[in-house]
């Protein structure tokens, strides 16, 4: 009968872990949201997320962050176009055009990648891309192309991942049918394959899209950090994520709650990635 | 007496209606074999007498499966005691990922046996009541995955004797294994029977015919005959009995 | 002309294609590696391992003990919570619960927040509100919450990959739920628990973003749960961005990667144990 109640007793703990985690992210919501709403109540909805000018050193104080918005789309964007065909051809090639010996080497290497951390990314293009684009157009080399470009490798893994798992879930059938049609093995794959994965590749570019606006200390050493709207892809820029982590240390009163209305911004974009993720997922299970 | 009772018992899977008012004595130390095609329901009636159906989502019974005149789905049943007292070995050899040793000692372990000696002296009564003692005695820290499927199919048998229950259940035991060893388990069933109380599923006939003393034959959650099984094999009462055991279907 | 065909083929093309994707990342992969270790290695003195840290050392030795007793404690915390979410979750929720709904929707909603997100939440509710200030315990409440959908993923593939048959036996046995649980799911589940485990330590080690502002960033070794520190990542953003010490940090970086690489080892290593099922 001990037994039985402690039986009991360990279910009611098991249920309480459970909910842990729906404790945390209702902590998490709680605390950015009300940190930072009441801001842009006060502030102004349409001030803040449409005015270009941030000056939280200024007198009168100015709080706009659309520089930091079109900063995070255009380097998301930029990223997610050198990322995608990259990333998406490479899971081809891993899933139906690396023999296995090469497989068995190639697969931890991603996972490798995987696991490099940001800040080593970061370093890297520091030392190496930012010098580098600094002799081919001149000014410090810290800009949109080589944050782009920077994020554009580092979400690679993501979509890499993603996308080779559903390349190997088509059914075999697939391929022979089409292969049995008299298609070539790169025509079947390409017109026959990578369509019927097109569910798994559209979920790896949007985690890759998650991965990348959220991206902040590779980010900050390599995109110039200004906080103003780019006029051309040699300019540097500053993302939501940098421009938190960047004044947080000493941004005191309306300056903090406007960076925690940052994190709001950025927790809405993300929230909504992740929404447009788990439909797609539940849709490609149904 | 007999040593179990099933009265007016129904068993449903949601919607489903499985077992259909099944009747049925079970004596003591007799070997029972239920036969039928499959989804007939006799595995779902096997699973009953030992609670295991608590286990599958969905699954709702009424009637009364009486063992020494108790009804095990009383509310004041625990049921790990009475799978203690009713033990059952499985379709596919399961050895746990462990030990020969650990996989027989795991059932005395589990009711509070510790001590070393005494584990020692059930391991050892266990592999031989199962007839493999011999073939394993020196090897008793192998890893029982490393054995044969009929090997590990008598460890399977070896575990389920180790909590000295009172009556085995055998879910199809030979279904998954080769002719030589399916039939060194058939004269292990026979030798267990001077001890226990011994129900078998079988999806084959002959086995029926070579090891029980009792046949129930199935059909659509029915039983449609119960008898001894040399009148049930030879002067069937049921059409659809001779229909079945001449092959004419299922 | 024939020659000039098979060129402009689409085959041809597609193929190329194919194999200059697969080589400019691989490409990227080994030239970051190899680049950091061989401008790296001349600059690992021992002096980077001096025991206190100074403006002249920049010692890197208070980071790694500060980010081995921060991964040691977020593990701790997070692999209990994670493995028991996996049990309730496997083991004991029944089909179509809501529950279950709403702990996976929030699982996979906990795995897509940036970094910097967990870092600001850390430093508002354990830093401000709870008082913790920039210490070893907020940011390894911080990491734990991070790494919590990791564990719990992967123990819950873990658990549903285990045969039912094995669970079926135990219970013919007259075992409980707990005892099957513990001393039969538990062990065959293990190797895909533990690489769960081992990719949160990855997760916790690259860390930087959710740590500046509740570990802190302070140089000196941290004292203890209510001390601040700064994990080796964050040695190295602070050693880049401030541009003076760029060959420490490159010393940094190499020992981050050697630590990347024998976690990869390690759980490559235990899924291949997992895939032969020993």
């Amino acid at each position: 009968m001990k037994s039985k109640s402690f039986e009991g007793f360990m279910k009611i703990v098991f249920i309480i872990c459970a909910a842990t985690s729906i404790l945390a992210i209702l902590l998490i919501c709680y605390f950015i949201f009300s940190g930072g709403v009441p801001f842009i109540m006060e502030y102004g909805l349409k001030n803040f997320l449409f005015g270009n000018k941030w000056a939280p050193s200024h007198s009168p104080q100015a709080f706009g962050i659309l520089p930091m918005i079109v900063g995070s789309l255009l380097v998301t964007l930029g990223a997610i176009i050198i990322g995608v065909p990259i990333g998406v051809l490479t899971a081809t090639y891993l899933a139906k055009f690396s023999n296995k010996k090469i497989y068995r080497f190639l697969k931890p290497s991603i996972n490798l990648m995987a696991g490099i951390p940001s800040i080593v990314y970061g370093f890297f293009a520091l030392v190496v891309v930012v010098p580098v684009m600094r002799n081919l157009v001149g000014g410090t080399g810290m800009n949109i192309i080589t944050a782009s470009l920077l994020l554009g490798i580092m979400i690679l893994p993501t979509i890499i991942g993603l996308s080779e798992s559903s390349i190997r879930s088509v059914p075999e059938s697939y391929y022979e049918g089409s292969v049995g049609l008299g298609a070539s093995h790169e025509r079947a794959v390409m017109t026959v394959i990578l369509p019927a994965a097109k569910s798994g590749i559209i979920s790896s570019v949007i985690l890759g899209i998650g991965r990348a606006i959220g991206e902040t200390m590779a980010v900050i050493l390599v995109a110039g950090n200004q906080p103003r709207i780019p006029s051309s892809l040699t300019q540097g820029v500053r993302t939501l994520t940098t421009n938190i982590v960047l004044e947080m240390g000493y941004a005191a009163e309306a300056h903090r709650e406007a960076l925690i209305a940052t994190a709001v911004v950025l927790f809405v974009f993300i929230l909504l990635i992740n929404g447009i993720f788990l439909i797609i997922k539940r849709r490609a299970m149904n | 007496m007999s040593k179990l009772s099933i009265r007016n018992f129904n068993l449903y899977y949601d919607d489903f209606h499985a077992l259909k008012d099944i009747n049925m004595e079970i004596g003591e130390k007799e070997i029972t074999a239920f036969i039928g095609p499959s989804g007939c329901g006799k595995s779902s009636l096997l699973k009953s007498l030992n609670r295991m159906n608590d286990l599958v989502e969905g699954c709702s019974i009424n009637g009364e499966v009486l063992l020494d005149g108790k009804n095990i789905y009383d509310k004041d049943v625990d049921v790990n005691t009475l799978r203690k007292r009713i033990g059952m070995v499985f379709q596919k050899p399961n050895p746990f990922p462990m030990s020969i040793y650990d996989n027989i000692a795991y059932g005395p372990r589990t009711h509070n046996i510790n001590n070393k000696a005494r584990l020692d002296e059930i391991v050892e009564k266990s592999l031989r009541g199962a007839a493999i003692w011999d073939e394993v005695k020196d090897d008793l820290k192998k890893n029982a995955l490393r054995l044969s499927g009929g090997q590990q199919q008598r460890i399977c048998i070896a575990r389920a004797l180790a909590v000295e229950p009172e009556i085995l259940l055998m879910d199809e035991p030979t279904s998954a294994l080769d002719p030589i060893s399916t039939s060194k388990i058939e004269s292990l069933v026979q030798e267990l029977k001077d001890k226990y109380t011994i129900i078998i599923v079988t999806h084959n006939m002959q086995q029926a015919t070579r090891v029980s003393d009792k046949t129930a034959f199935f059909l659509s959650g029915e039983v449609i005959e119960f008898n001894d099984t040399d009148t049930l094999f030879s002067i069937p009462k049921d059409k659809r009995t001779e229909d079945y055991i001449t092959g004419r279907f299922g | 002309m024939s020659s000039l065909r098979r060129i402009f083929s689409f085959d041809h093309i597609i193929r190329s294609l194919i194999k200059l994707s697969a080589l400019i990342t691989f490409g990227a992969l080994f030239f970051i590696v190899g680049y950091i270790f061989i401008r790296g290695i001349p600059h690992l003195t021992l002096d980077m391992f001096a025991l206190e840290y100074t403006t002249e050392n920049v010692s890197m030795l208070p980071a790694i003990i500060t980010t081995l007793m921060l991964v040691a404690l977020t593990l701790v915390i997070a692999t209990p919570i994670g493995v028991f979410t996996g049990f309730y979750l496997v083991e004991y929720a029944k089909k179509g619960n809501k529950f279950v709904d709403l702990i996976r929707i929030t699982t996979e909603t906990l795995s897509g927040i940036p970094s910097i997100v967990y870092g600001l939440f850390g430093m508002l509710f354990f830093v401000y509100r709870l008082g913790f200030s920039y210490s070893l315990l907020a940011g390894t409440l911080t990491a734990a919450i991070m790494v919590l959908p990791l564990i719990i993923r992967s123990t819950e593939e873990a658990l549903m990959a285990v045969d039912d048959s094995l669970r079926e036996a135990s219970f013919g046995l007259g075992a409980g739920k707990l005892r099957t649980i513990f001393r039969v799911v538990l062990p065959v589940a293990m190797p895909g628990i533990l690489s769960g485990v081992i990719l949160s330590i990855g997760r916790v080690v690259g860390e930087t973003a959710a740590l500046m502002y509740t570990l802190g960033t302070a140089a000196k070794m941290t004292d203890g749960l209510f001390s601040s520190g700064r994990t080796l990542s964050l040695h190295m953003f602070v050693l880049s961005n401030e541009g003076l010490y760029v060959n420490e940090a490159y010393a940094v970086g190499v020992v981050l990667l050697l630590i990347v690489l024998a976690i990869n080892g390690l759980s490559t290593y235990l899924s291949n144990k997992l895939r032969k099922g020993e």
